[in-house]
């Protein structure tokens, strides 16, 4: 079939995005009888969005199995979530996900969708997150695969670029590809269209000139245009716009799609400093896990948004092997000239610490008694003095995971509008949606807990909503 | 076709390094196949790590299909097809005796030749040993065969090259062994590595491995493989034990169909029938992107070979009692000598380097990861 071929036939359902979200959407619509478009803005190569960088998932269950080494009950999770979020989610929308995120390791299964057995390395997440076997991508292939079996229809390099809507009611669809326009007219409407974290103008709104320098970890494709003519229609806004998930990554990474390789995980042992030379945040306030999603703010808010963590050898390797090997070089001041850092202030920060440093058993994997005394800021744990050469050094820089504002939607998924009534044929599912239940924060792994729960749920309401009388 | 150099090319295990930093910054992979828990023992990779990582590699396919970084991603990972290359590096750097290292590189042809060079004079050497009609008459009965040609020749001229080619293969893979890293080994790593060999374990559809033409899985690569495999082996054991008949109780070939020989024979030369066609489709049908065009030639002319030598064998037997059985024993014979005259220096070799792998592996399996993922 041409492009046009697959333009030119009516369907019940039209879903916008190639993520998870999208693809359960599409599955679960399909096995409920309705015809389904799915429009991808990105090549078949890059399908797929930020759902092909991820690893895991985080589902409640009752015991531990060959996947997960532990129960995971859903008061836990909640609490966990609490936690995070501080309180700003939707308690009804959260607790459905919660509860719900039980059938999610099955039903997945059922689309062709392998998980890891537990392993070594994995220790951290092992009770908590299923892990998929091979990856995000692996995932998406099997899902693209019942997709098909089921007679969905993709088409790739194709996104929405407008939509029509009255009164909360979707019509119809304009789909550009290769330039050309296609209005799409289908019975319902799934907007999986991932969030705006790849669209630097759009961040530059809420951070001004700073956004320029952030580097994005997922796809470039997700600009958020669909979120942004939902909300330009009637719809609801939901979330901190400010708010997205910022990590400190490496800074030489590629401006997109870096995913996850280029995380680093050196801040705990030695210390981070700006392009000033000096020291801004308590470097050992926690295991990096838990600290991990703040040091991206925290760089992002220093000048030039750069950093620079310092090791030494001693240091070197104790974290996760990293994709860009560390600058090295035997004198600290030999260090700051490769960052182009003033070697003098350089060295009287480094002095400052190692000074601070109080003796103790040093033990990466509890939080140790090495701290240090009198210094501004704190290390409050692992914190030795950076001495035994060669030093290391790793340029920081904050990596946008993905944004907060969204659409408001219904325990339906169905998308609320400015009157507070949920529109009869559009629906939401994923990372568009995911600030209904993560206002702030983030539980790693619930991402992909959401796109996949609302996904669904928005499939089932699309299928339906095509027999309902308007 | 422009050859490469026959050197070592460094620039295939610089590659390798590069793309193994990312997979360990990575590890997604890590539940796929035994290549990525090996990775995770180490942060850095010397070219014997990499060559042991890449002779881990039965190039399933399944890390490049479950992949966001391969091409076009900069970051162009793609593990099977650099893996593919490295090995047939490794089986060069390792070739005994060094002089016939670049035969790995000719391999296609130098099986050819060498095939068809044995099968000229297989059948010039019964002319010359009777007068040519012996080589068209009907032979039967016992020791029909070795009218042809006497018993002792024969076990001399296969006894012979079958010893040369267990001597050559023996020590490149002890020097692989060495050079990629070596140590000592234990009877239970021989074991485990043994039963990861037996089965394909890492080969495995069933766990979402093997992937052929597209990413869907399927698991007929592992089931062609097994056929070609245990085929070969059924073979192995039917000609030992008519060694073992021919010797201690003084049967001598050809043997009724009843007789476990010919059993093991045509079980075995089904095999070799079914399993090395079925890899051939399969090869002929692979993506192109995640196997090496340098090492085609090697793969093709090897699995050629085992089908020539079962489809002779099998036909020898059906045409026995025929005025074709001397043409045919001569074709076969020259088949078989020359198939176990390259041995050594074609994709044979792949199964021990493979096997030793398995048992570093497995001997690592208690090391530590080095970092700790999440
Ligand atoms: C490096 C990285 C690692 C992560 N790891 C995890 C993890 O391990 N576990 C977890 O739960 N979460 C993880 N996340 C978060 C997770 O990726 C998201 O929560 C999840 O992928 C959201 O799924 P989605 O289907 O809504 O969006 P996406 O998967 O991003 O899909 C959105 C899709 O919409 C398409 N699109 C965009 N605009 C248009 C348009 N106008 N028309 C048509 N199509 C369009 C895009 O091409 C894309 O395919 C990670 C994120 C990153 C960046
Ligand atoms: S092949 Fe790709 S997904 Fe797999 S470990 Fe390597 S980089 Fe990661
Ligand atoms: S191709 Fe298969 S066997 Fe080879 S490294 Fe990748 S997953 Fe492992």
């Amino acid at each position: 079939m041409t492009d046009s071929d697959i333009f030119n036939q009516p369907y019940d359902i039209l879903i916008a995005g190639g993520g998870n979200a999208a693809l359960c959407a599409a599955i679960t619509a399909a096995r409920a009888g309705a015809s389904v478009l799915v429009v991808e803005a990105a090549p078949k190569a890059m399908r797929g969005g930020n759902s092909r960088h991820t690893r895991n998932m985080r589902v409640a269950h009752d015991a531990g199995n060959d996947i997960l080494t532990g129960p995971y009950p859903v008061d836990e999770y909640w609490d966990d979530l609490l936690r995070v979020t501080g309180g700003q989610t939707d308690e009804q929308l959260a607790r459905l996900t919660l509860d719900r995120s039980k059938e999610l390791w099955d039903w997945h299964q059922q689309q062709g969708v392998r998980f890891q057995p537990s392993l070594s390395g994995t220790l951290s997440l092992g009770r908590t997150n299923a892990f998929f076997l091979g990856g995000g991508k692996a995932l998406l292939n099997a899902l693209y695969l019942t997709a098909a079996a089921l007679g969905v229809q993709v088409i790739y390099e194709a996104k929405v670029t407008d939509l029509n809507i009255t009164e909360g009611v979707f019509h119809s669809a304009q789909v550009q590809k290769e330039g050309e326009v296609f209005p799409i007219t289908a019975a319902s409407f799934v907007a999986a269209a991932g969030g705006f974290e790849a669209n630097i103008e759009w961040l530059s709104e809420y951070w001004g000139e700073a956004a320029q320098n952030f580097l994005i970890r997922g796809t470039p494709y997700n600009r958020g245009e669909v979120l942004r003519l939902l909300l330009n229609k009637q719809v609801q806004a939901i979330g901190d716009p400010k708010q997205c998930h910022a990590v400190a990554i490496d800074g030489r990474a590629p401006k997109f799609d870096g995913g996850i390789v280029t995380r680093l995980d050196c801040v705990p042992f030695g210390i981070v400093v700006n392009k000033h030379a000096e020291r801004f945040y308590d470097e050992g306030e926690d295991f990096w896990p838990k600290r991990y999603a703040i040091w991206g703010r925290l760089v992002a808010m220093q000048p030039e948004q750069v950093a620079y963590a310092i090791i030494d050898a001693r240091s070197v390797d104790l974290f996760m092997p990293s994709v860009y090997p560390p600058e090295q070089a035997n004198t600290i001041e030999e260090l700051a000239k490769k960052f182009t850092l003033d070697p003098q202030r350089l060295r009287t920060t480094v002095e400052a610490f190692n000074a601070a440093c109080r003796p103790g058993t040093f033990d990466h994997t509890v939080h140790d008694e090495c701290h240090t005394e009198g210094a501004t800021p704190p290390k409050s744990h692992w914190a030795r003095p950076i001495i035994t050469p060669p030093f290391y050094g790793y340029p920081l820089r904050p990596g946008i995971t993905f944004t907060y504002l969204g659409v408001k939607i219904d325990a339906e998924a169905r998308i609320i509008m400015h009157d507070n009534k949920p529109s009869p044929n559009m629906f939401a599912a994923g990372e568009i949606m995911a600030g209904n239940v993560l206002g702030k924060g983030y539980l790693a792994g619930i991402g992909m807990t959401i796109g996949s729960i609302f996904g669904r749920i928005a499939g089932q309401g699309a299928a339906q909503a095509k027999h309902r009388p308007e | 076709m422009p050859k490469k150099p026959m050197k070592l090319d460094t620039s295939i295990h610089a590659e390798a390094n590069r793309q193994m930093t990312i997979c360990n910054a990575c590890r997604y992979c890590e539940g796929l196949c035994a290549v990525f828990p090996a990775m995770t023992r180490r942060r850095t990779f010397s070219d014997g790590d990499l060559e042991y990582l890449a002779n881990l590699c039965h190039s399933c396919g399944a890390c490049y299909y479950a992949c966001q970084y391969v091409p076009p991603h900069e970051f162009a990972v793609n593990v099977p097809q650099i893996f593919a290359q490295l090995r047939s590096e490794s089986y060069y750097r390792s070739a005994w005796p060094r002089t016939f290292a670049p035969l790995f590189q000719r391999n296609g042809l130098i099986i050819a030749l060498a095939a068809t060079v044995a099968i000229a004079l297989f059948i010039g050497g019964f002319v010359a040993m009777h007068d040519p009609d012996a080589l068209f008459a009907v032979h039967t009965g016992p020791g029909a065969f070795y009218r042809l040609m006497p018993h002792e020749t024969m076990v001399a001229l296969f006894g012979g090259v079958f010893l040369f080619a267990v001597v050559a293969i023996v020590i490149s893979v002890r020097t692989f062994w060495r050079t990629s890293g070596g140590g000592t080994i234990g009877l239970s790593d021989l074991l485990i590595a043994g039963q990861a060999t037996a089965t394909l374990r890492y080969l495995d559809g069933q766990r979402g491995g093997c992937m052929n033409e597209d990413e869907q899985p399927t698991d007929r690569r592992r089931f062609y493989h097994h056929c070609t495999f245990y085929g070969f082996l059924l073979c192995f054991a039917s000609t030992s034990l008519a060694t073992v008949l021919h010797n201690l109780l003084g049967w001598h070939a050809p043997y009724a169909w009843y007789n476990p020989v010919v059993l093991l024979g045509v079980l075995g030369g089904s095999g070799l029938l079914i399993g090395p066609a079925g890899l051939l489709r399969a090869k002929q049908r692979r993506d192109p992107q995640v196997v090496s065009s340098d090492t085609r030639g090697m793969e093709v002319a090897f699995l050629a070979m085992l089908l020539l030598t079962s489809a002779s064998g099998l036909l020898l037997l059906v045409l026995r009692a025929t005025p074709a059985m001397g043409i045919l024993l001569a074709l076969h014979l020259g088949i078989v000598f020359a198939l176990f005259l390259t041995f050594p220096y074609g994709k044979f070799v792949h199964g021990f380097y493979r096997y030793a792998a398995l048992i570093r592996f497995a001997r690592e399996s208690k090391l530590p990861v080095a970092g700790t993922a999440d």
